[in-house]
């Protein structure tokens, strides 16, 4: 059976990669791939310590991480077609305007 | 399974908002560019409903759909306060709307949504729902903050706050599953009686609680996860900022509140600490960088960012480790009572900055505002007033307000913070009165001939002499509304 902690390992280091992939990355699509991730780290540890627990709790919190994170490309995407259409460019570090 | 009448009951003033944003969005398509208007309305009636439902709903306690929801006095108060502040964000967008050519009922059936999910936050009585909520108030507010679709500032204020809203809700998830996995439970009531019999130095615990921690800290615009608020509030149309500014900060206050008390409240003597640092460089970089600020919305940014920070010295003495229950509890109804008189200040000061909207050109820098006095007399008296609130002068509601915050913060012994806290309300006012100077003080430009045109309509005038109102008279008759806050305060352990 595979323990516990390879769950939360796994987990931590999708975390890890989508962290810096958001602080790192200036491709406004890879930036929106990489919160994708993060939350799916979450999603495993959820379902990890739900297993675990034998509580079905964590599961159904995953549930609706999953609906949230579709719901949120979606949204993402859409602010990402309407920026393009005027800049034609996903780099984040052409959107200038706004700066002190 | 059915559902029980009660639990639908517990819900309903969040079932009527959602209700009606949907209603409004449906009509949106069949309805004349002339008559959007009205569908605005149809949102003005669902809040009144829900004032009605959530007034009756106050003095109980029920908690609904298996211990997700709970409502009590303390969410019926940011409720109402909520109601309020949407109700005068929908009076003023009418205007504002108006004035910018953009005739979107979208606009409101968002702004029902972002108000859903500002309630759900209040009313959560498990992480589940405080996520749900936060995620369906921001989605909507990222939408709202791009809605000038032609204009590449609206644009660029959506695309950051998305970023690093949605990246900040990643780290907040991530916390709670490690919560869970710690506790076993994601209820905040299981929560706190796990963490009771546990030692407070369990790594993965505080771990978890600097996820939550920095989380919520996005949301408020707390320092150092304040980058995204000048941008955004600059970037976005201005009747999105003032609701931006007042009603997601007092639902994630709300919420914040409730979790850090309710549910890791056995860690007090850990987050106690972290809030104070938090407190201080909130309050330090917020009056300071606003000093250099040319734009006013953006000055209204840092000075939001700054409110934050005054509004957590009510959290830190909440959390005081030693002091008595009845002193906690006045830190806890300050940040409620600062946040209902931060919120008619705030909303009075971009409702004017919106009135002085001239055409095609945003009334925006503060130089715009150079010898206001002479040529707009009411405009320049009632920013005037808002400005001596927001700098916490009497007999002004914010006067009030920081009284009582700091009442607390001396009572609990942090005499240092609330005297830190004074200097920077005296730094706060140099930039605040600069603005009532350069309306006052100075003359009109002698190139700007005739008078500016005024955005005013009958909406904004309603929304202007509420929020003067609330103003002035939470400053000469604070009673009620501090008896409201005592009443409504959560049960502190």
């Amino acid at each position: 059976m595979i323990p516990l902690s390879a769950y939360v390992a796994v987990s931590a280091i999708l975390f890890a990669t989508g962290l810096i992939g958001v602080l790192v990355r200036r491709n406004f699509i890879i930036v929106l791939m990489s919160v994708e991730i993060m939350l799916n780290a979450a999603n495993i540890n959820l379902v990890a310590f739900s297993h675990y627990l034998e509580s079905m709790a964590g599961q159904i919190v995953a549930l609706f991480v999953i609906a949230i994170a579709a719901g949120e490309a979606a949204v993402g995407l859409a602010i990402i077609i309407v920026v393009f259409r005027g800049k034609l460019s996903t780099n984040v570090d052409e959107m200038n305007l706004l700066k002190w | 399974m059915t559902l029980p009448l009660t639990d639908i009951l517990a819900i309903l003033p969040e079932l009527i908002v959602v209700g009606a944003a949907c209603l409004i969005l449906v009509l949106d398509p069949i309805t004349s560019a002339a008559r959007k208007e009205w569908l605005a309305w149809i949102g003005l009636g669902a809040l009144a409903a829900c004032v009605g439902v959530t007034v009756s709903q106050m003095g109980v306690t029920v908690m609904a759909f298996s211990d997700l929801v709970i409502v009590d006095p303390y969410a019926g108060f940011w409720k109402l306060l909520l109601y309020v502040v949407s109700g005068l964000t929908i009076l003023l967008s009418l205007a504002y709307l108006k004035e910018e050519a953009m005739h979107l009922a979208e606009y409101y059936g968002f702004l029902l949504l972002s108000l859903a999910g500002m309630m759900v936050m209040v009313s959560a009585a498990d992480l589940l729902t405080i996520y749900l909520g936060t995620e369906l108030m921001s989605l909507s507010l990222y939408i709202l903050a791009g809605i000038k679709r032609t204009e590449g500032r609206s644009l660029e204020a959506s695309a950051k706050y998305f970023v690093l809203g949605a990246f900040s809700s990643g780290i907040l998830l991530y916390g709670i599953s490690l919560l869970f996995g710690i506790t076993g439970s994601t209820k905040l009531s299981a929560i706190a009686s796990a963490i009771h019999g546990r030692s407070l130095d369990d790594p993965l615990l505080l771990l978890a609680m600097i996820l939550l921690v920095v989380g919520f800290g996005f949301k408020i615009a707390a320092v150092p996860f304040h980058m995204w608020t000048p941008d955004v509030y600059e970037g976005s149309p201005t009747s999105v900022t003032a609701f931006m500014a007042v009603a997601s900060k007092a639902a994630s206050f709300g919420a914040f509140m409730r979790v850090f008390l309710e549910g890791l409240g056995g860690l007090k003597a850990n987050w106690h600490g972290l809030f104070l640092i938090v407190c201080i460089a909130t309050l330090v970089l917020g009056n300071v960088v606003a000093i250099v600020q040319t734009n006013i919305k953006r000055m209204l940014a840092y000075s939001s960012i700054a409110h934050a920070g005054y509004a957590l010295i009510g959290v830190v003495v909440a959390g005081h480790a030693t002091a008595s229950i009845e002193i906690r509890s006045l830190g806890l109804s300050s940040v409620m009572l600062y946040l209902a008189i931060y919120a008619f200040m705030t909303l009075g000061a971009f409702a004017v900055v919106a009135l002085l909207r001239k055409g095609g050109v945003e009334g925006e820098d503060i130089e715009d505002y150079t010898g206001l006095a002479k040529r707009q007399p009411v405009a320049a008296f009632l920013m005037l007033v808002f400005m001596v609130s927001l700098a916490g002068i009497p007999p002004t509601a914010g006067f009030i307000g920081k009284f009582y915050l700091f009442m607390g913060a001396v009572r609990a012994g942090l005499t240092w913070l609330a005297v830190v806290a004074l200097l920077l309300a005296a730094v706060s006012a140099y930039y605040y009165l600069r603005v009532v100077m350069v309306m006052y003080m100075r003359e009109p430009d002698a190139s700007v001939t005739g008078q500016p045109r005024l955005a005013a309509s009958p909406a904004l005038a309603i929304v202007l002499a509420c929020a003067l109102a609330g103003v002035v008279l939470c400053g000469l008759y604070p009673n009620p509304l501090v008896a409201l806050t005592q009443q409504a305060i959560l049960a502190l352990k």
